[in-house]
């Protein structure tokens, strides 16, 4: 199934070919004793077949949130969608049955976690969790279901695989449990998978290796990936395009060298001065001052003015909109155009 | 995995030495068993005497314990206060109070289980608010109350079940007492599957199973509940010899002539050869409970197997 017929009584497309997945209005938020955190407000972002969506952001800006969204994996409650769309394929999956989005995950949009030690059973061999999706999704026996997540093990450069099919998770390095991780997610071959800081948990060395197996893996198919990181490094190499989100909010989004070059945002541009980098060895690294904000008190206007340093007193009063940039470019500050000019 | 067995078997021979030991000298200290044969008259100084040394007494109690050691490995318990060899007295009694046990034990796993269950997935809902207090009452009222006013008002008063057992014992019979028993540790049951569901739920791996898009019923009972009775488990294994020493009290109430009954007359009449015989069967059977939990401890977590 492509994208494009499935687009029956939905809106037509902006562009000639519609996303794979659209996120449009987002708002999440979570009700907790202490109030209403808003962890998403208002996120638009969109991803194509076989295009690799890269969303940054500091600790507690929302980018697990919007992924569980799309997953249809947030804890509801204390979660709660008030407003806003998720359109995969064209059809609005928060309009859909529990049982239609169900079918969706795993079969779909498949995701991988950030620690997969804890993101295993730690009592199922590994075998019987990649088996688990063709038994429950294809209903392949157990025995095929064995001989295909032997496959899938091959597949993520498993060494030994046929011996190691029956091992426990705990019996794995890290670096192999996140390609058990990916293994489960590529099992069925989804149109989308979501990857939510597939690296953080690992050793350096590894770290490389299993996102260079990722973007390998993505390049030979048309599936789309969402990777979720904080670290802007791994990014350049693999992804189309960025969305950088701050306080629950999108505050930049452009095709990936645009925004190394020239970032429009302010806090893009804190967060690429914090790389630290082989031509600037020895200076101190950049970090952009303060904290996040409290998403139960996020300031009034733009949520990022107590720590920017181009702040006027219009971003103490004034949500910035975001402003059109360029092509597939927009920026959520008032003075995109200072910025970009520095 | 044969190793393992090995290792909790060989850990389990001080741990019998041990237990029945102890159990032999508290007997011992009871009193005088010669003195106990003869009420209140003073034997005669000389068949004491003749009767001592025919009982193994006129030696050390160290010796006195190999002795018995010995005799039980060949089968001989000795005899009762009433002249019946212990063997025959075992014979009647340990049927009864396995089958008691084994009924409370069913109930105490099904129905805890099942109400920690109902109340985890559903915390802080009705309910789960009314299982703790459920639990919570049944745990706060002693077992004797529960028992005399289970058999008051189903047994008595509406005729639901039989106030008292029959001869034999049948299951049908002992299922009120069996309730009577399990109450307690049924209590302990739900509010330990509870907390365990209610933590494992938000376990990530559980949310990696509804990320793959199982069934919820398979995310439940493959993923959630497997993981959670971990700690369950091991509490009824070890809960097997608490039912079997709660036996004794339920047989009272039910007037069932199980171990609880022949113990208590072994005590009475300061028989030592029926208090010992059958308290280091039920350490045995105790033993082998704790060894069939280990067990089923590793096959559940696999990473105690490859420890
Ligand atoms: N189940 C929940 N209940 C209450 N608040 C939640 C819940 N899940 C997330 N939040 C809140 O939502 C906010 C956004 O969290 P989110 O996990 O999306 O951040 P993130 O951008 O993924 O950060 P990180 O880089 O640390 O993963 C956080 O402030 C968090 O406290
Ligand atoms: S709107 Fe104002 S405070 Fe916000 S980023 Fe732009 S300049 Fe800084
Ligand atoms: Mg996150």
């Amino acid at each position: 199934m492509t994208a494009t017929d499935t687009m029956a009584g939905a809106p037509a497309p902006a562009t000639a070919t519609a996303p794979l997945l659209e996120v449009r209005d987002l708002h999440v938020e979570f009700h907790t004793r202490d109030g209403v955190a808003r962890a998403v407000n208002g996120v638009n972002y969109s991803v194509n077949a076989g295009e690799t969506l890269a969303v940054l952001g500091e600790s507690g800006s929302g980018k697990s949130v919007t992924a569980q969204a799309i997953m249809g994996i947030l804890d509801m409650p204390p979660g709660r969608i008030p407003q806003g769309e998720i359109l995969f394929q064209g059809q609005d999956m928060l309009k859909m049955s529990a049982e239609a989005r169900r079918k969706i995950r795993g079969r779909k949009i498949a995701m991988i976690f950030q620690d997969a030690l804890s993101s295993l059973n730690p009592v199922l061999s590994v075998g019987y969790q990649l088996g688990e999706m063709f038994r429950v999704h294809q209903g392949l026996s157990r025995k095929a279901a064995k001989a295909r997540s032997i496959e899938l093990m091959d597949r993520v450069r498993i060494p030994g695989a046929r011996a190691r099919v029956n091992d426990y998770p705990h019996q794995f390095s890290g670096g192999m449990r996140q390609r058990i991780m990916i293994a489960m997610a590529l099992a069925l071959e989804p149109d989308l998978i979501i990857a939510d800081e597939p690296t953080t948990a690992l050793d350096v060395t590894v770290q490389a290796q299993v996102m260079d197996l990722l973007a390998e893996l993505q390049r030979e198919s048309t599936m789309g990936l969402i990777l979720i990181t904080h670290d802007l490094g791994v990014v350049a190499d693999v992804a189309d395009k960025i969305a950088v989100m701050y306080a629950g909010r999108i505050v930049e989004n452009a095709p990936v060298h645009e925004i190394y070059r020239q970032p429009a945002h302010p806090y893009t541009k804190g967060l690429l001065q914090s790389i630290p980098r082989v031509d600037r060895k020895g200076q101190e690294l950049y970090a952009i001052k303060g904290l996040p904000p409290n998403l139960l008190h996020v300031p009034a206007g733009c949520a990022f003015n107590p720590r920017c340093p181009m702040a006027q007193d219009v971003c103490r009063t004034d949500v910035p909109p975001l402003h059109t940039v360029g092509a597939g470019r927009g920026s959520a500050c008032h003075f995109w155009k200072e910025t970009l000019g520095d | 995995m044969g190793r393992y067995v090995i290792r909790r078997l060989l850990q389990m021979v001080p741990v019998f030495i041990g237990t029945t030991f102890l159990i032999f000298v508290m007997v011992y200290a009871l009193g005088d068993p010669v003195a106990a044969m003869f009420g209140d008259r003073a034997p005669d100084p000389a068949t004491a005497a003749q009767i001592r040394h025919a009982m193994y007494l006129d030696h050390s109690l160290p010796a006195q314990y190999v002795h018995y050691m010995k005799q039980i490995f060949t089968g001989n318990f000795g005899t009762a206060a009433t002249g019946q060899p212990v063997t025959e007295l075992m014979g009647s009694a340990f049927p009864v109070t396995i089958r008691l046990t084994l009924v409370a034990f069913a109930i105490e796993a099904v129905a805890g289980i099942g109400l920690g269950l109902l109340a985890g997935m559903r915390r802080g809902r009705f309910a789960d608010t009314g299982v703790l207090a459920f639990t919570l009452l049944v745990v706060a009222v002693p077992t004797f109350v529960t028992g005399y006013v289970l058999q008051y008002f189903l047994g008595v008063k509406w005729h639901v079940a039989n106030p008292a057992v029959a001869e034999g014992a049948p299951i049908g019979d002992l299922i009120l007492p069996g309730l009577v028993l399990a109450a307690v540790s049924l209590a302990y049951v739900a509010r330990l599957t509870r907390t365990s569901v209610a933590e494992n739920a938000r376990a990530d791996y559980v949310r990696t199973a509804v990320a793959k898009g199982l069934p919820k019923r398979r995310v439940v009972t493959v993923h959630l509940l497997r993981n959670s009775l971990i700690p369950v488990v091991t509490f009824l294994g070890t809960d097997i010899g608490g039912l079997m020493a709660g036996a004794v009290v339920t047989e009272r109430i039910f007037n069932i002539h199980g171990v609880g009954y022949q113990l208590y007359q072994g005590i009475l009449r300061q028989n030592p050869p029926t208090v010992v015989g059958f308290v280091t069967i039920l350490v045995i059977i105790f033993l082998a409970a704790n060894l069939l939990v280990d067990l089923l401890y590793a096959v559940l977590d696999p990473r105690i197997r490859y420890a």
